[in-house]
């Protein structure tokens, strides 16, 4: 099928970026400047809608900008698996900016222009990685996505927000400049071009079997923001970043980008063939599974809510990883649309202890005794995306979840079906409790009667509640998406 | 012959300077200054716009005898290399003037005037065909750097100006016993292209490459001939620091592109792995010395060590990537490191400390100034979408390609850069704005923005779109390729 040219790619990256602009000018209009995120994600999720249909009907469309060296361009291209990603980003840019106004208004929160300029900047990168059509302009959006998400996290600006922010950033960046660097030239050195290949740039390359998977785990180690241990400390280390951020980071971009990379990697430079070959996918397939159970064990132990969240993020994006490098096509199925499943939750999840912490100022799941009486639309959201992250049908999480076991049975791999098994018992071992808490836990004596919901915060969080549940009962457009990516 | 441009380009600012000394007020001397830097970079525009990419051939080329009976000529061209850092100097030497404008407070004319006439020999350096020429420029320029350093520099400038010059003078010593070598097994000529025309035996040609190799380190710096940078970088004014960095430093490596690698293949080639494991030691070293300072200025003279270190990695690679990268890095370099040393300067003007442990918070009382140091201080990491970062890409490559261990250590070096770049601007930007308490600190001006644009769009220019400036190189340093393997081949 011939691609679509079009310049709609590089207008999805622009409105973010020009939403970014706008709103460092309106900097002394408050109420027009928050006007602004919410229409410019409307627009942008408005731009990748109307590329869907040629990508489902199994086309590209592609804009080559200018090469940059030999073999390498400045280009997009959205593809299936590109689609998946840009679609979860840029539709719950919607209810998250929604959500950011009503949780930064409420905590009267500083440098409010700052915050809503790197938002969007950050969705100008996330949309710019899922488009782009080879390994350097991805790079550029992947390192544009961290430095730019740096100020989010120290927000605050106490002792916390630096220490916290300093690791991001030192994860972040000292692995895309050592092991990811190297990765790159390696491969530019090997394959003489960048690019994004069906079936894989490396497939048939001339080089030895142990360069290419020094290559491999360079690029696996690289992309941090994919959280394999031990390249995980980051995430929790983030988590000093007001909710909307940790929205940004768990679901809408940042670690979505991570394991989006990994994916780009096994299916696009890689390709299943040569990972399988070499025997990689088994033992990342290992290195995920420990990462999957040893993230569930630390989530168990944290009381603080965003810890045990963060923690839950570590786990989920290995199942991502292990679907994919499982390399039978019903767990690749799996694993890309766990990006959609784990996103839509997730989010709930963090918009949830957001609400939480805007009404009542509580962080620690011990504190929350009762506290789904008093907001009984935020817990009620809660539950339901604990369901879908346990696997619960009929949520999102159940379809990838199902996805991946029946995967793991086909690659005939019994081991990993254990792993998913015995992580989904321990996902419902740290999630069930905090319901359960706030539902029927005795509410503490001096709990001040002003607890309850926001509604510009309660409404998204619902929103994407709802989403969950809606993936769960109508597959189908991920579901295409990811056999797309398959096929 | 045509029109002289490259006369033209190198007696502008010589004759600037002349005319600067019948002038009487500051301001006359300042506007004079900067109208023939101004002038000289549309000249070098104007050559580059004339400047044919397809070949290799020597463009802009004038001959005039200038001692027959010794073979001296003033010889005169340019090829894709030289033709990019004729106007790196330009750029660079226009940028110093407006840096000097109210930095340099006693004998203002008696500074222009250095600055012009170091632009002159610069430009002279680059241009040459002729080796003898080349030598008189190259060293002709010691001097105005070392008034440059000794006489407006900071207060330990009498020592470091003497150190710059006793190296480069040790150096250049050894380049002349080089060159007289050259003369006389080359058949008598100091025709540039009929000594690279030559066929020189091995031995001959490995004790040349000894005698410019060390000429040419000094020059770089490698390590362990560096030790003189620091100290000239610190005490010079920023100006001085802008062109040192900006353009002294890649007179080395230019050395080697003219010299070494094209009279000198089978040495170049031979010698190749210890030039690659010299290039990572100074990587690996010049990252680390950099993450040890506190003083700003001195953090990014280190890292220069390091980046020049990338630079002469690509070079000894041997290959095209490597050269493209390493050729392309010296010109990141000198837009980038020349950027960071004009920040440098601005805030040392004013707050007259250069300890990053006085610094921080400066974006909430600096904004623009940070912002724009950001996009310098990512550039000097090699960002993605930034300049150094194709450079850097390439020249790994190469790297990798000539060897894996020294494209390891390279990559440790890079991963070094991000630690005392980042490092260094969370200390000076970001965190509790302690500096606004004690220091009365404005933004960058009007004059100080016209300086810093220009390198912000090469920046971004060389980063995104950088085939324009590997188109001007590309005839050249493929024939560079085949000069050093063809022969090599050819044995």
């Amino acid at each position: 099928m011939e691609p679509v040219i079009s310049i709609r790619p590089l207008l999805a990256v622009a409105i973010a970026g020009l939403a970014a602009l706008s709103v460092l000018l309106l900097n002394k209009r408050e109420k027009l400047r928050d006007h602004v995120s919410p229409l410019a994600a409307i627009a942008m999720f408005a731009i990748v809608a109307s590329m869907a249909p040629t990508v489902l009907a199994g086309g590209t469309v592609e804009l080559r900008l200018f090469e940059i060296l030999p073999g390498i361009d400045f280009a997009f291209r959205v593809d299936a698996l590109g689609m998946v990603f840009a679609t979860v980003s840029s539709l719950l840019w919607i209810v998250a900016a929604v959500y950011s106004i009503g949780y930064m208004r409420h905590l009267h929160e500083h440098a409010q222009t700052r915050f809503f300029a790197c938002f969007a900047t950050s969705l100008a990168a996330a949309v710019g990685g899922a488009f782009a059509a080879n390994l350097f302009t991805l790079v550029i959006f992947y390192e544009v996505l961290s430095l730019v998400t740096y100020p989010l996290v120290y927000h605050h600006e106490d002792e916390e927000g630096w220490k916290g922010s300093r690791k991001y950033l030192v994860y972040l960046m000292g692995a895309s400049k050592s092991v990811l660097l190297a990765a790159l030239a390696l491969t530019y050195a090997i394959a003489g071009s960048l690019d994004f290949v069906p079936g894989g740039l490396l497939a048939g390359a001339n080089a030895s079997a142990a360069l290419l998977t020094v290559v491999y785990f360079c690029y696996l180690f690289g992309f941090a923001k994919a959280a394999v241990m031990p390249m995980h400390a980051w995430l929790p280390a983030a988590m000093v970043a007001p909710t909307p951020v940790s929205a940004l980071l768990h679901a809408v971009a940042v670690v979505k980008m991570g394991v989006f990379c990994v994916l780009r990697v096994v299916f696009h430079v890689f390709g299943a063939g040569l990972v399988g070959g070499l025997g990689l996918g088994i033992a990342t397939a290992y290195l995920v599974s420990f990462t999957i159970l040893m993230a569930s064990v630390y989530a168990l132990t944290r009381d603080d809510l965003k810890a045990r969240l963060a923690y839950s993020t570590v786990s989920q994006l290995s199942y991502v990883v292990l679907g994919a490098v499982l390399l039978s096509p019903v767990a690749m199925v799996g694993g890309i649309i766990h990006i959609a499943a784990h996103a839509f939750s997730k989010i709930t999840l963090f918009f949830c202890a957001g609400s939480i912490y805007c009404a009542s100022g509580k962080r620690n799941i011990s504190d929350m005794a009762g506290i789904g009486r008093r907001l009984p639309w935020t817990m009620g959201a809660f539950f339901v995306a604990s369901l879908s992250m346990i696997g619960v049908p009929p949520t999102a999480g159940f379809v990838s979840k199902w996805y991946l076991t029946l995967g793991s049975v086909q690659a005939g791999e019994i081991a990993f079906l254990i792993v998913l098994l015995a992580s989904s018992v321990l996902n419902a071992a740290y999630f069930l409790p905090v319901s359960y808490v706030a539902f029927f836990g005795a509410e503490a004596q001096e709990s001040p009667a002003a607890v309850r919901e926001i509604p510009l915060v309660t409404i998204p969080l619902v929103a994407t509640a709802i989403l969950s549940v809606l993936m769960g009962v109508f597959p189908g457009y991920f579901l295409a998406l990811a056999e797309g990516v398959v096929r | 012959m045509g029109f002289p441009l490259l006369s033209l380009i190198i007696f502008t600012p010589a004759a600037g300077a002349a005319v600067l000394m019948f002038l009487r007020s500051d301001d006359a001397v300042r506007w004079t200054a900067l109208v023939v830097t101004v002038l000289d970079l549309v000249f070098s525009i104007v050559l580059l716009a004339g400047f044919d990419t397809t070949t290799h051939e020597m463009q802009f080329t004038e001959t005039v005898p200038w001692v027959p009976a010794l073979g001296i000529t003033y010889a005169l061209g340019v090829d894709g290399i030289s033709a990019l850092f004729v106007f790196l100097t330009a750029l660079l030497s226009w940028i110093s003037v407006l840096a000097s404008w109210v930095a340099i407070e006693r004998k203002l004319k008696a500074f222009m005037a250095s600055l012009l006439a170091m632009q002159a020999l610069m430009l002279g350096v680059f241009s040459s065909l002729d080796l003898f020429l080349f030598y008189v420029f190259w060293e002709a320029m010691l001097i105005p750097m070392y008034l440059i350093i000794g006489v407006w520099g900071g207060e330990g400038r009498v020592y470091a100006a003497f150190k710059f010059f006793l190296y480069t003078l040790a150096g250049s010593l050894l380049f002349l016993v080089g060159v007289i070598a050259l003369y006389f097994h080359g058949g008598e000529t100091f025709d540039i292209l009929a000594l690279t025309a030559q066929d020189l035996p091995f031995g001959v040609q490995s004790w040349l490459f000894f005698a410019f190799l060390i000429a040419f380190a000094v020059k770089v710096p490698m390590v362990p001939v560096h030790t003189w940078l620091p100290d000239a970088h610190v005490q010079a004014p920023t100006a001085g620091s802008i062109i040192l960095a900006g353009v002294l430093l890649k007179m080395g490596a230019y050395g080697f592109l003219r010299f070494s690698l094209p009279m000198l293949p089978e040495a170049s080639v031979y010698f190749s792995p210890l030039m690659l494991a010299l290039s990572a030691l100074a990587i690996v070293y010049g990252g680390l010395l950099a993450l040890a300072q506190d003083d700003l200025k001195k953090l990014v003279a280190y890292s220069s060590i390091s980046h020049m270190g990338f630079v002469t990695m690509g070079i000894f690679a041997l290959n095209i990537r490597g050269l493209e990268g390493g050729i392309l890095q010296m010109f990141n370099h000198g837009v980038t490191t020349g950027a960071l040393f004009l920040f440098v300067g601005l805030i040392y003007e004013r707050t007259h400390t250069r300890s990053i442990a006085d610094y921080g918070g400066l974006m909430k009382v600096a904004p623009v100034y940070t912002v724009f140091l950001a996009l310098f201080t990512l550039s000097s990491m090699a960002l993605p979408g930034t300049n150094s970062f194709v450079g850097e890409l390439l020249v790994l490559s190469g790297g990798f390609a000539a060897n894996l261990a020294v494209g390891a250590a390279a990559v440790l070096g890079a991963t070094l850069g991000a630690a005392y770049l980042l490092g260094m601007y969370r200390r000076v930007a970001l965190g509790p704005p302690s500096v606004g308490a004690r220091f009365k600190i404005r933004d960058v001006n009007a004059r100080e923005m016209v300086a810093i644009l220009p390198l912000a769009v090469f920046v971004l220019w060389v980063g995104l779109y950088p085939k324009p400036f590997l188109d001007i190189i590309d005839a050249s340093v493929t024939h560079l390729l085949t000069q050093v393997h063809g022969r090599e081949n050819g044995q």
